[in-house]
């Protein structure tokens, strides 16, 4: 078979309005409109969303996890970024 | 929806020791593996193995209950029965789409299907000859199928954990539905009731199979148990199944097809007699009644659905390109 293959497509369903949209999984398919019809049929047959998302895997872009490190460790070391570092008097009441 | 022990899986995998124990560690803390996470090849080389199994499962599943669609009793049951073999070409996809975040196609997956290279539940090589097969493939078949991927909805994988928790949302109503069935035929004409007992004669044995060989006999399950793949070895899962279900079938009034079948108080399990597993290696082999057919379905759907998929891509192509055209001038 000398087939080309289906491209991939990464699935977002918003469950209700309220909500963001969230990933729930990939499908393949040759456009978009028949993804958007495909992930209605594959991700949505109880009533699971409001709103769906498809977009081509090949378009995301993603940080690389071999990075993590780098990318994410300044964050860990903030500790100034959270409420809890600074000391207030009790006597002041919830802040 | 239908999982079944790991048949033919090999865990060997040649990373150096610091590695292998890096990796044990995660898991032993728990941690979930994501695809892009490193890996011992031996674990992403099982995964891919028994999630594709499973999701043949899924793909072969639906045809002898798809059988059965424009012949069901009621417009109830027909509406019902259609709504769950759609389910499990669902749980068919999203079962691929989470083998394909290791690294392998879906082309290349439904190749190794149609080519035979791949295995599927050893459960679906058998025919669906009544009206009564159909209830006890809903009751036994995926009720043991449910007790094999609740403990997987913790796999350590997490592509395949997230596919298991939909599955397993979706799965009760198989059984349910299953089960109303059994219970309406047993409750009914004699002839009826007689249907049902043939029916649960002949799927109780080879459903006791789809939990795969003997922990004694099954030479990957300790790997795939310290990779947290496998919460429970086959025969644990096998004894579940039967007690949970020994006491479903004199609910209906139905005798089950083994004479050594009797509680245990000690155990406080119920004992059976001995599974025949020469005819499940005849079956996995491809020697059951079915393979063929099951087979020649899948291809000749493939085959013949070959100038849709052409078509579809042919479309998107030119659409695209009027689109490059459009935007050119």
């Amino acid at each position: 078979m000398t087939e080309k293959n289906t491209p991939l497509w990464e699935v977002f369903i918003r469950a209700r309005n309220g909500l963001s949209h969230k990933h729930v999984g990939s499908l393949h398919a040759v456009d978009s409109e028949m993804a958007l019809q495909a992930a209605r049929d594959v991700y949505t047959r109880r009533g699971e969303g409001q709103s769906v998302w498809v977009v081509r895997s090949s378009d995301i872009v993603a940080s690389d996890p071999s990075e993590k490190e780098v990318m994410f460790e300044p964050t860990g070391s903030k500790i100034y970024r959270h409420p809890t570092f600074y000391d207030i008097p009790e006597d002041v009441g919830h802040m | 929806m239908y999982s079944q022990g790991l048949i033919g899986a090999d865990g060997a995998t040649h990373e150096d020791a610091a590695f292998l124990e890096a990796f044990q560690a995660r898991i032993d803390a728990e941690l979930k593996i994501e695809p892009n996470d490193p890996m011992p090849a031996g674990y992403r080389k099982t995964l891919v193995r028994q999630i594709a199994q499973h999701a043949h499962s899924e793909i072969v599943g639906m045809l002898p209950e798809g059988n059965w669609i424009t012949r069901a009793p009621t417009l109830r049951r027909k509406a019902a029965l259609l709504a769950k073999v759609q389910d499990e070409g669902g749980h068919g996809l999203y079962l691929y789409s989470a083998a394909e975040t290791l690294g392998v196609s879906r082309e290349e997956l439904v190749d190794q299907l149609l080519s035979g290279k791949a295995k599927y539940s050893s459960i679906f090589n058998y025919p669906a000859i009544t009206w009564a097969d159909i209830g006890t493939i809903g009751w036994l078949v995926d009720g043991a199928a449910i007790m094999n991927q609740i403990p997987l909805c913790r796999c350590s994988f997490g592509p395949y954990a997230r596919a298991m928790i939909r599955v397993c949302k979706e799965e009760s109503f198989h059984q349910r539905q299953g089960y109303e069935i059994m219970l309406t035929l047993s409750r009914g004409s004699e002839e009826q009731k007689a249907m049902a007992q043939d029916a649960l004669n002949r799927w109780w044995w080879p459903s006791l199979m789809m939990f795969g060989p003997h922990d004694a006999d099954s030479t990957h399950s300790d790997q795939s148990m310290a990779w947290k793949i496998k919460r429970f070895t086959n025969d644990e899962l096998r004894q579940k199944f039967i007690d949970a279900t020994v006491p479903q079938a004199e609910f209906l009034g139905l005798t089950m097809p083994d004479p050594d079948m009797k509680w245990n108080e000690e155990k406080g399990g119920y004992d059976h007699g001995e599974i025949d597993w020469d005819e499940f290696w005849r079956v996995v082999k491809g020697d059951g009644i079915c393979n063929r057919d099951r087979m020649k379905a899948r291809r000749k759907a493939h085959d013949d659905n070959a100038w849709v998929r052409e078509a579809a891509l042919a479309y998107a192509d030119k659409a695209a390109a009027r689109e490059t055209a459009v935007a050119a001038e």
